[in-house]
């Protein structure tokens, strides 16, 4: 096989096809431009927000009074100080807009008496959040999106594409990507006048994840590699409540979170005694805990011995009659029948799990990154979230500034010339083409999918929610190792080129170890607590420690900066 | 002694005359088949070609293939502990041992 590789030429690329991805398409090309749209996975199936079963934030003011502000202070709260407010604010303020378009092109927002209803949820100060019945937004919203793209003839998709490098033209902005088809195993080369990132963030370097197995940071580490920066790489979300036990097939991890705003529900530990107040809060029944509590007190329940059999909290709906579980989630019940399980009699075990990533690149409130011709959307965006996420605002954030980053990316390719594979700088594109190609392809030796069980394990291990420098120092001891067993050459293409998981682990552990360096580099030289980041050496949040951390990469080393000076003296 | 789930999987690439490949993996109540092959293919050969995103949640749908003859989501077909026999999907073109080209004309690259 040849190593020559496929070039295509668009205005506009996006990387990436969830609700982000899929929405900077929509909105490029309503603004006058081609568009090539492609996916690791399949389009509009994997990423997160086909896993988003629960319910997106947004300040319509239907049934009760509300207003952005009102959603920006509740945002800019859980965020524990380290909101960029340019970005909340645009998330906040769009939204309403993103989401009666949603309406428009049928979604089929939950309606009461005629107007879309809304759900309470954690750290809202009212009902706002929205959904699709029965625990089915991010399907519903992925579904809406690509109907919406199929009518569109500016807009060209393709997956099963993985991008391995941005590349840069000659003027030093970023003027396309190279890749690789992994069903063919050709390598793919492609000019773009403007490329933005929606690739989604970093949960699966974690054992127990709640997404997809495409996210494993690949937006933050081509940023990086590109010479872009990246900010609050500590800041790793954990969804307290993700389901542990009995076994459950065919069911998102995260999907109690619904079950609770509709229904209240009990946690309770192993000795089913309620012990959320003795971490300062009294549910009373009602789900009030914001996630980075909820996630403190379960793992200190299990620390003092008091877990459930498999490691985590009971949460029970035993309280609940069989026609109120049954009103409020159809035919779930009959999913989890299934499974085994009758709420009305067991309580299920739930634990913490790695649900979403705060950090990220660095973007300005028009979606452009520090690197000129890239922006980003959506998860693999930092900032608007600062320190932890409310419940709903990761879809929310997705369409808002999906839908900017496409408006901003079509103006751009609207003002330069046509740009043609051959005008990228031609050193950058020969790198980047040469590890796609075969020519210096490595050994086959490399067993990638035990390389990538093991990262997960050093990262829930070490680097999982409460932390040490002790913990961080071994992550990234063994985060070295890993590199290096990983090598600088993907293993050469074997006979049978097409599919080969092998070689794409290889791609995915090289962007996944840069990232996890990133995370626990950032998170050893945050000498403070702060949201979903805790420190059990450094216990208090500090005022001087309110500010982001940014990592760059300075040859093959990352540098993390921006750690106060009273941190630095210390 | 443990439960054994014996995984028969017919492999190749769609260039190449298939050939049947058989697997012990360890069988735990209430785990899917997708489970048993990601085991497979950590503690056993990476060089399985499989196709699968959400890994649970049967959002993805990615994970088709066909278990004894009949078409399954890999993610919520349960895993037994006998022998079980995997195919790809009979009706899409066939890429590599069980992944088939599954995206719809207009969302491929070729």
């Amino acid at each position: 096989m040849t190593s020559e590789p496929i070039t295509i030429e668009t205005d506009v690329l996006v990387i990436g096809s969830g609700a982000a991805g899929m929405y900077a398409a929509i909105e490029a090309a309503r603004g006058g431009a081609r568009v090539f749209l492609i996916d690791r996975s399949l389009i509009g199936r994997g990423g997160a927000t086909v896993m988003a079963q629960m319910t997106v934030a947004v300040a319509l003011g239907e049934e009760v009074p509300d207003a952005p502000q009102h959603h920006y202070d509740d945002t800019i709260a859980a965020g524990r100080g380290l909101c960029d407010e340019a970005l909340t604010q645009l998330l906040c303020e769009e939204a309403p807009g993103c989401i009666r378009e949603l309406d428009a092109w049928g979604v089929g927002w939950a309606r009461k008496d005629n107007h879309i209803t809304a759900t309470a949820a954690p750290g809202h100060d009212r009902p706002r959040c929205v959904y699709v019945d029965f625990i089915n937004t991010g399907p519903a919203v992925s579904k809406t999106l690509r109907t919406v793209m199929a009518r569109n003839k500016d807009i060209r998709k393709a997956g099963d594409i993985c991008i391995t490098d941005l590349v840069a033209g000659a003027d030093g902005e970023i003027a396309g990507a190279v890749g690789w088809h992994l069903s063919s195993g050709a390598p793919v080369a492609i000019a773009a006048k403007a490329t933005v990132l929606a690739t989604g963030g970093l949960t699966r370097l974690y054992r127990r994840n709640s997404a997809s197995l495409n996210m494993g940071g690949d937006g933050y580490a081509l940023a990086l590699r590109a010479g872009g920066s990246l900010i609050d790489m500590e800041f790793v979300q954990f969804f307290p409540i993700g389901h542990l036990a009995p076994r459950l097939v065919g069911m998102d991890p995260i999907m109690w979170d619904p079950f609770r705003y509709k229904l209240g529900g009990r946690l309770l530990n192993g000795r089913m005694e309620e012990f959320t107040s003795r971490y300062g809060s009294d549910e009373d029944g009602k789900y009030t805990l914001p996630r980075d509590l909820a996630t403190f007190a379960i793992f200190r329940e299990v620390e003092a011995g008091r877990g459930s059999p498999h490691g985590g909290a009971y949460l029970s709906f035993e309280h609940c009659t069989a026609a109120a579980l049954r009103a409020a989630f159809g035919p779930v019940i009959d999913r989890l029948a299934a499974n085994a399980i009758d709420l009305t009699r067991m309580p299920v075990e739930v634990a913490p799990i790695a649900h979403y990533h705060m950090g990220g690149v660095v973007a300005d409130a028009q979606m452009q990154t520090e690197l000129p011709g890239l922006f980003a959307a959506g998860e693999v965006v930092g900032g608007a979230n600062g320190a932890n996420r409310l419940s709903g605002n990761a879809i929310s954030e997705a369409l808002v500034f999906g839908r900017r980053a496409g408006r901003s990316a079509a103006a751009r390719a609207k003002k330069i010339a046509r740009r043609g594979w051959k005008d990228l700088r031609p050193n950058d594109g020969r790198a980047a083409l040469e590890l796609v190609g075969n020519a210096n392809g490595g050994g086959r030796g490399l067993n990638t999918a035990a390389m990538i069980a093991r990262l997960q394990a050093i990262m829930s291990d070490e680097v999982g929610p409460f932390r040490t420098a002790a913990k961080l120092d071994r992550a990234l001891a063994d985060i070295a190792a890993l590199t290096g067993e990983l090598g600088e050459r993907p293993p050469r293409r074997a006979d049978a080129a097409d599919y080969d998981l092998q070689r794409l682990e290889w791609f995915d552990l090289r962007n996944m170890l840069l990232v996890a360096g990133t995370v626990a580099q950032s998170a050893l030289a945050r000498t403070e607590s702060r949201g979903s980041h805790q420190r059990e050496d450094f216990p208090q949040t500090l005022p001087h420690w309110r500010r982001h951390q940014r990592v760059r990469l300075a040859g093959a080393a990352l540098q993390v900066t921006g750690a106060p000076a009273e941190a630095l003296v210390s | 002694m443990t439960a054994i789930a014996k995984l028969k999987i017919r492999r190749g690439s769609h260039d190449e005359p298939p050939r049947w490949q058989s697997f012990e993996v360890p069988f735990e109540p209430g785990q899917s088949v997708l489970d048993g092959l990601r085991w497979l293919r950590i503690n056993k050969d990476p060089t399985l070609a499989m196709r699968f995103s959400c890994i649970n949640a049967n959002a993805c749908k990615e994970c088709m293939i066909q278990l004894d003859g009949e078409t399954v989501y890999a993610c919520t077909a349960r895993l037994e502990p006998r022998e079980m026999t995997l195919t790809p999907l009979p009706n899409k073109a066939l890429i590599r041992d069980l992944v088939t080209e599954i995206a719809p004309p207009s969302e491929r690259f070729r």
